[in-house]
């Protein structure tokens, strides 16, 4: 194994390249055009054999993908934000297509207004639509989850398309020490593509379709995928074992941190929990019983697995680097989903909105989240959700709304002028 | 600064350390600010994100200092080493920000002019920061500097090293002045001033801005940092290629059918030089010509309006 400095959009490409993929059509977006930059200069270099297309855009990209995927070849894209909305359609279609194959997204808030940063806003639209969702904290993760999901998105009781997820600037234009795992390794790893009995060689010509049906067929087909995914569940471990023995790392379908003795637990995703670790540190240092459960795989949701985890704690903090618009943080309702009814459950489930757009969270901001958690269950309160939003931020916003009322002002000035002067 | 960044991480990581490093990118044109940021820890860097209270802040164009959306000045206190490379002295900079951080001075280099044409500047900073943390030897700096470089070929590797080296000895008199500091601690830590963000009408919380029509105002034509020029003499008279091909609509044709740029407006990016098919636009570093304009009106002295 090399260690070296790599970004998560290196990583990712890395991934792809240890996975030994054989096609990857392309488009670009910030931030993740790096990856398909470095995998391009592969190609051209003669130092990876696949094939790359740049499509006209994000729709005709995932197309590309699943087709290909569907006559047997091992396929490998990424997108981000826009990107991914903008190819929606074909998200949902080729999952239903059972078509495996590995996409990275770089997390990124989706307009409007716009950003470029981080926020998982995006990759929680394709939250229903049959692919697999692995969450990266760390660009180490990246490669190593890019493996892994070619494996269970191949697996026979699953075959459908998974996303490696990764957060624009926190990951993918950060460099971190990576464990580059041993070419000859990863690719034993991953072993030969199956792709049973999806076949189409074009010596052999095939028609191949997708049946238009009523409700009936169409239940069952929809129904069949959530299984699949759900399949997920139990055929992890066993591929999860297989990549430590090799690889000397494990990942948990909940990455737990400090959670044995744990009263208080914050739950997130991405690559915030990092931050979250060490304020945890900090935490246990001053006293409190405070733990981490990060969910790494979020689709298929580990339902059973949060149940365990979280039963007879005494409260949660759940940070959503999401927002659904008219309900709020997405993983903190599904969470009250899987604890309702049970008697055990924390008496106190927070939300808390963090890091939209890239907004940072601090150390003291977790610590304070602790702190309200203890309050609530002290004085046997519920907790409102939160927005993790400062008065500097607001005064920030005033600023900006001031001077965009001061623009119109001068606009609307200038026209009274102007019908005066007519007037004259 | 993105490959100062990574010549620093490298160097941190060669010495043993565990390191992140990062560039922020904003609005992406040549010659807009941009930052970069390293994180070294002899256990894993769990922090992430813009440092909010730095140990070290290096400053490689002091026109930035000032500059308040740049944030130069962010989360500096009197245990932040404060680099600038300036032509101006410490003292000076210490009235003039009225800072508590020490204040160190890179001295820059007299025959650069130009903020956008900095050689070297992020070589001489990486080096500067890394003699300044003192943890790191030379000949490991060298390493690093190398290894990211190598891709631009033996003499762009030797020039920069060349110039770090100066850079390094510079600061070897301040070698350590850079202290680590922890992350805030829970025992005892300044509560967020969270605030409840209230409904507002969309009149006042939609995101739209109305303005006038300030494309035309708005001088992007500064951002330019090197000039074409049609020499009219070879060209050909075609018309379209260049004005077609501008992206910016910043090159207009004349009613003889000749095309003529809009200073203005036109950014530098120089397609219409990769573009026009008699070769007829050559392009040179917008100093060069802006001398040669005030030489040209010294010269005809009086040839413009006063």
């Amino acid at each position: 194994m090399t260690r070296k400095l790599l970004t998560g959009n290196s990583a990712a490409a890395w991934g792809a390249r240890l996975a030994r993929v054989e096609y990857t059509p392309a488009f670009p977006i910030t931030p993740q055009t790096e990856i398909i930059e470095d995998l391009s200069l592969w190609i051209d270099r003669g130092e990876m054999d696949a094939l790359m297309v740049t499509l006209e855009s994000e729709h005709s990209m995932i197309t590309a993908a699943g087709a290909a995927a569907s006559s047997g070849v091992r396929v490998f894209t990424a997108t981000s934000s826009q990107g991914l909305l903008y190819g929606m359609e074909m998200i949902y279609t080729v999952a239903g297509w059972r078509a495996p194959f590995v996409m990275v997204n770089v997390s990124r808030g989706l307009s409007s207004p716009i950003t470029l940063e981080s926020d998982h806003s995006d990759i929680m639209a394709a939250r229903d639509s049959g692919f697999l969702q692995i969450h990266c904290a760390t660009c180490q993760e990246i490669t190593d989850s890019v493996l892994l999901a070619y494996r269970l998105a191949e697996h026979k009781d699953v075959r459908l398309p998974a996303i490696v997820n990764q957060d624009g600037f926190y990951l993918s234009f950060t460099r971190e020490p990576v464990d580059l795992p041993d070419a000859e390794k990863a690719a034993a790893f991953v072993g030969e593509f199956d792709p049973e009995n999806m076949q189409f060689k074009s010596g052999a010509p095939l028609s191949q379709a997708m049946a238009v049906l009523g409700g009936g067929p169409y239940s069952y087909f929809r129904y069949e995928v959530h299984l699949a995914l759900q399949r997920v569940l139990s055929v992890y471990d066993e591929i999860a074992d297989e990549f430590a023995d090799v690889f000397g790392r494990r990942y948990d379908i909940i990455d737990n941190y400090q959670m044995d003795d744990a009263e208080y637990v914050f739950v997130m995703m991405g690559s915030f929990a990092t931050k979250a670790h060490d304020a945890v540190d900090s935490l246990r240092q001053a006293g409190w019983k405070v733990g981490l459960a990060r969910v790494r795989v979020f689709r298929p949701f580990p339902q059973e697995k949060i149940r365990q985890l979280l039963t007879g704690r005494r409260a949660v903090a759940v940070i959503d680097q999401n927002i659904s618009m008219g309900m709020g943080g997405v993983l903190h309702s599904e969470l009250a989903t899987a604890l309702y009814g049970l008697k055990d459950a924390p008496a106190v489930l927070a939300s808390y909105i963090g890091g939209l757009g890239g907004r940072d969270v601090s150390q003291q901001e977790f610590f304070e989240m602790i702190d309200e958690l203890k309050q609530a269950c002290d004085n046997g309160e519920t907790l409102p959700p939160r927005l993790l939003y400062t008065q500097n931020e607001l005064t920030e916003i005033r600023n900006l709304q001031a001077i965009a009322q001061a623009e119109h002002a001068e606009i609307k000035q200038a026209e009274i002028n102007k019908a005066e002067s007519k007037k004259k | 600064m993105k490959t100062a960044s990574r010549i620093l991480g490298s160097a941190f990581f060669m010495a043993g350390y565990e390191v992140q490093d990062a560039p922020r990118y904003g609005a992406e044109r040549r010659g807009a600010p941009l930052f970069a940021y390293v994180r070294a820890d002899r256990s894993p860097v769990n922090e992430r994100g813009i440092i909010s209270h730095p140990d070290l802040v290096v400053v490689s164009d002091d026109t930035l200092v000032g500059m308040p959306a740049a944030g130069v000045l962010q989360g500096i206190d009197q245990h932040t080493v404060l680099l600038i490379n300036s032509h101006e002295q410490a003292e000076t900079w210490s009235e003039r920000l009225n800072s508590a951080a020490k204040i160190i001075i890179l001295p820059a280099r007299e025959d650069v002019e130009d903020r956008a044409e900095l050689p070297y500047i992020g070589s001489s900073c990486a080096a500067a920061s890394a003699a300044l943390c003192g943890v790191i030897s030379w000949q490991m700096f060298a390493d690093a500097l190398s290894e990211e470089l190598s891709h631009l070929g033996d003499d762009v590797v030797r020039q920069n090293l060349e110039m770090a080296l100066t850079a390094f000895d510079a600061m070897l008199p301040y070698a350590g002045i850079v202290q680590q500091t922890g992350l805030p601690s829970a025992a005892e830590y300044q509560k967020p001033d969270w605030v409840e963000l209230p409904f507002e009408a969309a009149a006042i919380s939609a995101p739209a801005i109305h303005a006038g029509a300030t494309s035309v105002k708005v001088r992007t034509g500064l951002w330019r940092t090197m000039r074409p020029i049609i020499d009219y003499q070879r060209c050909s008279g075609c018309w379209w290629v260049c004005s077609t091909y501008c992206p910016d609509g910043a090159i207009n044709v004349t009613a003889e059918g000749l095309p003529e740029i809009d200073y203005d407006h036109c950014k530098g990016c120089l397609v219409c030089v990769a573009q026009c098919p008699p070769q007829a636009i050559e392009s040179i570093p917008e100093h060069v010509a802006k001398q040669r304009e005030s030489s040209a009106v010294d010269i005809s002295g009086g040839s413009h309006d006063t």
